[in-house]
């Protein structure tokens, strides 16, 4: 393990990645910040950036991303009330209270510690678990797997659309078929192709998360005539105060960072789990743990109350790297945009990578915590001057996001076909937006289409055709038995349960 | 009776997924492949089945928690505009070349949410493209093709 951190380290602090790092934060921070626009979209819109990138320069970008951007969303939920992700809807309780008292900078300054903190402490988690888990997954087979991408699937559809599971579950089976299109791995035989040559290779990865959130995204806020960069324009760079933190603050804050680290990494390796609940449940529990003096003061600026839900949302991000690196699996739609991304470099994560991709496996892990140290130096002395950027009228920031998405498809088939695929899968997800149809279930399903019916081919013809793969196998068994759970509980929670 | 949009979306769902599950059954396999436990329409069969439960069960099934929008108030003319936009920029990205074509969408775009301030919707159009250009095809070496560009003799 300690040559793995090495290579890791080596490839992670050379030059460019640790550009890459920081401009990854960067531009995360600045999207994050919109409401409306999550990690999601600011991963896809980086996608084409990637190509001419090795693979782990690529996803070290992404990752940086990914944690600029949950950074950027705690930001506007302390200035102006508006999460910019719902993963941090929880800091929004305290947070914005403290602002309100004119502790903007300090209330700035606590979730920037406690994103340090959760980020790390799950990043070394990450390190031990990592491996293991890879070690351990070795044992699947294929059943357990195709057992696996289900849970994946019925978890992030019962956790990403609270109180919509059927729709969630029929964006699953929309973003199946959707993976469907085009030549069958194994025969070569075209499916869904209607003669077309565009569709014999399948829809691309890169133009149905860009359609579904950069381009759709942008489309809803046109549609709904709401303007994310009204909030921006909101902050005031004398009112936001000190961001230094006094012994009793401080201390606070080191009795509520490691419990809410912990939660938040358990939460982020469960599949469809995220930071959402990880925030929300380390809310919850901290309100639990502190002394009744201090319960008091929970919604109406609680330090323990801002850095519980900051410390869990970036713990979580790190611990949902955890099933997409040992298993292959992504546990949440960001992880499945990368997961994407991955194997468009041509690489397979599962328990296998750390040992053939190890610079890959080890710089990914060690880019999080050089990720986290540029968060802290840069982003939080800059983040008046980022929601400055951030002013920027709607008129500019929509074409210039819908000219990115063009852009991204443009470079990647040089054909209009693809354009135009895109702008109807745009229009589509606007529409089923605007019902509050959710997309990540989606992006998730599209990537694990293939591997899906790649195992389920595996264990059907292992099995003879016979069905009897599902519980055959303690742990397929197991894996069932939790995604009927899930299933039966959310038709009844939606259904049949008396408000 | 006002009949839910979603219930409409679940209806036209079952409908997709029914197409589909007739395009799945025209799949041809391989004659020896056809009596295999899997073959190339096993997959899509069992996702129309899937897509014919979950619309289904969503038509069935009473909506517990509605979904309210107001169509009233949405902007359907900017919406349309920057669709029919994007689909001009698509059928002229190869022919005019990408500067051109990028530039005007991004100008007409501005344009059309009302940006009225020319030094900005010039500057973060023609020359914000030719930036963008040179870092894709001078630094990253990302080939664009142009043949706007390549009939001016700016790019080879």
């Amino acid at each position: 393990m300690i040559e793995g951190i090495l290579i890791g380290l080596n490839t992670a602090l050379s030059l460019k990645n640790i550009l890459m790092v920081m401009i990854g934060c960067f531009a995360g921070t600045i999207i994050g910040m919109l409401p409306g626009l999550g990690p999601m979209t600011a991963i896809a819109l980086m996608i084409p950036i990637t190509y001419g990138f090795e693979p782990s320069t690529g996803l070290i970008l992404m990752a940086g991303v990914y944690y600029g951007a949950v950074f950027g969303g705690s930001t506007s939920s302390i200035l102006i009330n508006a999460p910019g992700v719902p993963g941090t809807v929880a800091t929004s309780f305290d947070g914005y209270p403290m602002a309100q008292q004119g502790k903007a900078g300090k209330a700035l300054a606590i979730a920037a510690y406690s994103s340090f903190a959760g980020g790390t402490i799950a990043a070394i988690f990450l390190l031990f678990a990592a491996p293991s888990l890879s070690k351990v997954s070795l044992a699947f087979r294929s059943p357990d797997y195709f057992g696996l991408m289900i849970l994946g699937l019925t978890a992030v559809s019962a956790f990403s659309a609270k109180g919509h599971f059927l729709k969630a579950m029929m964006m699953v089976v929309l973003g199946l078929m959707l993976a469907s299109v085009g030549q069958d791995t194994l025969s070569d035989i075209p499916r869904f192709v209607f003669n077309n040559m565009n569709l014999a290779d399948g829809i691309s990865f890169v133009l149905v998360v860009m359609a579904t959130f950069a381009m759709s995204e942008a489309l809803t806020i046109i549609f709904k005539g709401s303007d994310p960069t009204q909030a921006a324009k909101q902050i005031s760079l004398s009112k936001l105060g000190s961001i230094r933190l006094d012994k009793d603050e401080t201390k606070k804050m080191v009795t509520t960072i490691p419990r809410s680290s912990i939660i938040g990494f358990i939460i982020g390796v469960l599949p469809g789990a995220g930071s959402t609940i990880a925030s929300f449940l380390a809310y919850g529990m901290e309100r639990n743990f502190v002394k009744d003096e201090e319960k008091q003061k929970f919604g109406k600026g609680s330090v323990n109350g801002l850095a519980a839900p900051e410390t869990a949302n970036n713990a979580a991000c790190s611990g949902s790297f955890v099933p997409l690196l040992t298993l292959g699996i992504p546990g949440s739609g960001t992880t499945a945009v990368m997961l994407g991304a991955l194997l468009g470099f041509g690489i397979q994560p599962g328990p296998r990578l750390y040992q053939t991709n190890p610079e890959i496996f080890w710089s990914v892990i060690m880019s999080m915590y050089i990720g986290m140290v540029i968060l802290l130096i840069l982003n939080l002395p800059l983040i008046p001057y980022i929601a400055r950027i951030l002013a920027v009228p709607r008129a500019f920031l929509i074409p210039l996001i819908l000219f990115f998405s063009v852009t991204g498809i443009y470079l990647m088939s040089f054909n209009n076909f693809d354009i135009y695929l895109m702008i109807g899968i745009a229009v589509v997800a606007t529409i089923l937006r605007l019902y509050e149809f959710p997309m990540p279930p989606l992006i998730l399903a599209f990537v694990l289409g293939g591997l899906m019916e790649e195992n389920l081919r595996r264990s059907l013809l292992i099995s003879d055709g016979s069905w009897a793969f599902l519980w055959d196998r303690p742990l397929t068994l197991c894996i069932m038995v939790t995604i009927v759970l899930i299933v039966v509980w959310q038709i009844y929670n939606s259904y049949f349960k008396k408000k | 009776m006002r009949i839910s949009p979603v219930k409409i979306i679940s209806l036209l769902f079952f409908i997709f997924s029914g197409l589909y599950l007739y395009y799945a059954h025209q799949i041809r396999v391989f004659s020896f492949d056809e009596d295999a436990p899997f073959n190339a329409k096993t997959f899509p069969i069992y996702l129309g089945y899937a897509g014919l439960f979950f619309s289904g069960l969503y038509m069935v099934l009473p909506e517990r928690k509605p979904s309210n929008v107001n169509l009233s108030v949405l902007d359907y003319r900017r919406t349309i505009t920057l669709v029919i936009l994007m689909i001009i920029y698509g059928v002229t990205i190869l022919k005019a070349g990408y500067f051109l074509s990028t530039s005007l969408f991004l100008v007409l775009s501005y344009i059309t949410l009302g940006e009225k301030r020319w030094f900005w919707v010039f500057t973060l159009s023609f020359p914000f493209v030719a930036i963008f250009m040179f870092l894709l095809h001078g630094l990253l070496d990302i080939y664009l093709r142009d043949p706007f560009l390549k009939y001016l003799g700016i790019i080879g």
